[in-house]
């Protein structure tokens, strides 16, 4: 009894806080986004334009929920609804400290995996279901670059399993109490932020919304609280990534002096920020360079760091 | 003021005969020969393939509705009732010449001359849209700036210039039916195919509401996945009746119109107005004019170039750099409405002169800028030109040759990106660009990359004739002291009666510009912009044709795009660096 409460109050802490972190994201990468290009941004309502969110979120609920009368309604209801939900359970698996965590899967990894691959189901399902041409395009732009790079975000990984010998989270955060991962597994690092980057759809990688080619790409038609569950899966997705980032190559909580909560974080914030920095100062590729980029370059690359870990670990055993 | 090429027309006496045409003196000196229309084509293909050193780019093709010019302005002949125009560009020879061919009866046509050259197209459907001219032979001739449903062709004389003189507007039931129906999309209509024999294309509406064609532009794309297999410029949203208007206003009063043409170019509009009025009043500007215009028209070019570098970039998905440029444009706007007091449509120019002189402390803002302004463009040559993202998306994308862009009626950067030094600075100087030192910066490839070299080094040159000024403002008056010069200068007028009465008049009706005819060609932010003002002598023009750089590059834009795909369109439409105004008048 005891054990039920005690998850079910950490799953409702933990939700809350993510929504929240997610919501107030929104605020720190406009007033980021500005610093870095000479302007203000959002700066009036409350200290620092922080009640900026409120006034979103407000704004958002109350906005005409409109379903275009030529959709597909219930899959454009359901779509949008998808992406959060997937990023909220792989944060289920997210060791966010010692005793932070709600389920020690002993293959956290895999979940992790599974359940980030099937946001893109909401950018297929709502592109097609707005029956916009516009849409169209981004959802069969997203559904390609998922494809692309689902593969070697899968195996950029398994170099990390080879070394901590699991793929449970706790077990690949303990085993880098000597020196993290991305000491020994820069590549692969690398390879995984790219995808990460590609899995949120931030610029570069953007091209599924690309708003000089496809105005809004696959969420033209969402308005409402409905756009509001893009957007914030977007945010989501940004803390999911840099959370396994630093959980997989750097350490997760570990780090002396501070508690490890805060060791987690900061190291997390410091990867959101990276994301924010990228999309203030890159251009978007084209999709087919794109494409071409992750099967060309990427999963050589990615392969070659699988088959060279696998050498030295064989060494060593 | 030119002479007639009297070479070029013994030639062509000997070729095509005595009587085939005759010639027309006109204010601007520019050659000019009559000819009936069933030698047009003849002459102008003869122009464009046999002479030596030929004529090789259609620059302008317009016309007049002659029917209620002034008699005494006609030059004796038999008034017709409408003329078309077409100007002609030699570069071999670095000359203009005129065609001209008169129509009698109420809606006359002519033969097309659309096998001649690509972009004689465009410039017939205008023809046709604004006079009511059929063309016979041309592939597709329907209306072009004016909505399909209009009722009447605008620029013909009995056509309203005000909404005043046309009643008050009425959207009936019926009528609106009507509307939305006219805008229902068949495919068939545009000379689009539904399907190839192993696709069925998918059309897309690319604006005229649209985050990538910077105003409101239309693209009807044809699409097999997501190449384009072709792509149909919509114009026309953007039409203000431009010509039109210049037809109502005062010499004087047109100013400001111009202005917001090509609106990024600010007073270099104003500037080509002017220049052709000043032909035709045979005014000369004073030396300390010259420079001031000169400087204003570099800094509306840095101005305009740096607007159409930073969307370019955020085409290309990269959102920072049109934020610095568009701090770096405000502080070039400082300097400007510091001058001016204005900041994009300062309307500044004056016939005869500029507005005011300059104010005290002018230099040191200018100064400021030029000093600050090369580090910043080094910055952003890192940034964007450097990035190999952007490079990715540019390097040989939206290709084009010379012997095409001539073709198209191409100018400014997009021809010298294309290896072709030409620049009308440099091959025609006006307002004393003679004096300058500058260089005219060329590239090879006449991609969407060079294209963007070319702009970027522009904006160097443009600083370096800034600088110029800048360090050789010539004294003197800021107007020149002639009758026509418009506000004049008062100082005599309590003198002597004549100058009174001049003073008088021109204050009250604007000037009198004696008949003529005239063409100004400067090299504006995009390409060639020129006006052609034919005057019967009074105090507005009979007719006032612009010819701007944007719309034949427009209507390029379906020949460098097919194949490429819709990202691509995007850096295709952000290298052409146009304004919807400028296509669209």
């Amino acid at each position: 009894m005891n054990e039920i409460l005690k998850y079910t109050l950490m799953i409702v802490i933990l939700l809350f806080t993510l929504t929240t972190i997610a919501a107030w994201l929104i605020w720190l990468e406009r007033r980021m986004l500005a610093l870095w290009q000479d302007r203000y941004g959002p700066n009036r309502a409350g200290p620092f334009g922080l009640f900026i969110v409120a006034a979103d979120t407000i704004k958002l609920f109350f906005k005409e929920d409109w379903i275009p009368p030529f959709a597909e309604k219930a899959v454009f209801v359901f779509a949008p609804a998808i992406v959060a939900a997937a990023v909220l359970l792989s944060f289920v698996v997210v060791p966010f400290a010692p005793d932070i965590l709600v389920a020690d899967l002993d293959v956290g990894l895999l979940f992790f995996l599974a359940m980030s691959s099937l946001g893109v189901y909401s950018i297929v399902l709502g592109g097609w279901a707005s029956n916009n041409k516009y849409s169209l395009l981004g959802a069969l732009r997203g559904a390609s670059q998922m494809i692309s790079y689902e593969v070697f975000m899968g195996l950029s990984l398994m170099g990390v399993v080879m070394l901590s010998g699991s793929f449970r989270l706790t077990d690949i955060v303990m085993a880098q109490k000597d020196y993290w991962f991305v000491v020994t597994q820069p590549v692969a690092f690398v390879l995984f932020l790219t995808a990460g980057i590609a899995e949120t759809h931030r610029l570069p990688f953007d091209i599924p919304e690309a708003e000089s080619e496809l105005v809004a790409g696959f969420h033209s038609e969402y308005s409402g609280m409905k756009f509001g569950m893009f957007f914030i899966g977007e945010y989501l997705g940004i803390i999911l990534i840099s959370a396994m980032v630093v959980t997989i190559f750097f350490g997760g909580w570990l780090g002396p002096f501070l508690p490890p909560i805060v060791w987690f974080t900061l190291k997390t914030f410091v990867f959101i920020i990276f994301f924010i920095l990228l999309r203030a100062s890159l251009p978007r590729p084209r999709y087919d360079q794109l494409m071409e980029y992750g099967w060309k370059i990427i999963l050589p690359i990615a392969l070659l760091n699988l088959l060279v870990t696998g050498g030295f670990t064989l060494l060593k055993a | 003021m030119e002479e007639i090429d009297s070479g070029l027309v013994e030639e062509l006496r000997v070729a095509l005969g005595d009587t085939a045409f005759k010639i027309q003196i006109n204010t601007d000196g520019m050659t000019t020969l009559l000819v009936k229309k069933e030698q047009v084509v003849a002459l102008l293909a003869h122009l464009k393939t046999k002479v030596a050193r030929p004529y090789e780019m259609l620059f302008d093709l317009s016309a007049i509705d002659e029917r209620s010019r002034a008699k005494a302005a006609l030059n004796g002949s038999v008034p017709p009732d409408f003329t078309v125009i077409y100007h002609l560009l030699s570069f071999g020879r670095n000359r203009f010449i005129r065609i001209k061919v008169a129509l009698h009866g109420e809606y006359p046509g002519l033969p097309s001359i659309c096998s001649l050259w690509k972009n004689a197209n465009w410039y017939e459907r205008e023809v046709f849209d604004m006079f009511g001219i059929r063309f016979e032979g041309h592939p597709h001739l329907r209306r072009i700036l004016m909505p399909l449903t209009w009722n009447g062709h605008p620029l013909r004389k009995e056509h309203p210039a005000r909404a005043t003189e046309m009643g008050p507007f009425r959207l009936w039931d019926e009528k609106q039916d009507r509307e939305q129906e006219a805008l229902q999309f068949n495919p068939e209509e545009w000379g689009l195919k539904r399907h190839s024999d192993d696709a069925d294309f998918m059309f897309l509406n690319l604006g005229p509401q649209h985050p990538g064609t910077h105003g409101v532009l239309r693209i009807i794309l044809q699409l097999d996945g997501e190449d384009i297999v072709d792509a149909v410029p919509d114009i026309g949203f953007h039409h203000r009746g431009a010509e039109k208007m210049g037809e109502r206003q005062s010499w004087h009063t047109y100013i400001p119109y111009t202005d917001r043409v090509d609106y990024l170019g600010g007073v270099m509009n104003n500037l080509a107005y002017l220049l052709a009025v000043e032909k035709l009043a045979g005014i000369r500007v004073p030396a300390r004019v010259e420079v001031i215009r000169v400087m204003l028209c570099e800094l509306f070019r840095t101005a305009s170039h740096l607007v159409w570098y930073g969307t370019f970039a955020q085409d290309l998905g990269q959102l920072s750099p049109v934020f610095y440029m568009f701090t770096d444009r405000e502080k070039i706007f400082d300097i400007i409405e510091a001058i001016c007091g204005a900041r994009m449509h300062p309307n500044w120019f004056r016939i005869g002169g500029v507005a005011q002189d300059l104010p005290t402390g002018w230099d040191k803002l200018v100064r400021d800028f030029v000093n600050y302004f090369p580090k910043r463009l080094r910055e952003y040559d890192q940034m964007v030109i450097q990035n190999s993202i952007f490079q990715a998306r540019t390097v040989g994308i939206g290709i084009y040759t010379l012997e095409e862009a001539i073709e198209w009626g191409v100018t400014g950067p997009g021809l010298r990106a294309c290896g072709f030094e030409w620049d009308f600075r440099k091959k025609q100087p006006y307002s004393g660009y003679e004096n300058f030192d500058f260089e005219v910066p060329v590239m090879q490839n006449g991609d969407c990359f060079d294209r963007a070299l070319v702009r970027v080094e522009e904006m160097r040159q443009s600083l370096r004739i800034i600088e110029q000024c800048l360090n050789n403002m010539p004294e003197g008056p800021y107007k020149s002291d002639h009758p026509l010069t418009t506000p004049p200068i008062k100082k005599n007028t309590m003198e002597d009666i004549e100058t009174l009465i001049t003073h008088f008049l021109n204050v009250s009706w604007g000037p009198v510009i004696p008949a003529g005819e005239a063409m100004s060609c400067i090299e504006a932010t995009k390409g060639a912009n020129s006006y052609y003002l034919t005057s019967d002598g009074s105090t507005s023009a009979y007719r006032v044709r612009i010819r701007t750089p944007s719309f034949p590059h427009m209507q390029m834009l379906p020949y460098i795009s097919k194949g490429y795909t819709v990202a691509d369109l995007l850096s295709i439409l952000g290298s052409i660096d146009y304004v919807l105004a400028d296509i669209d008048r």
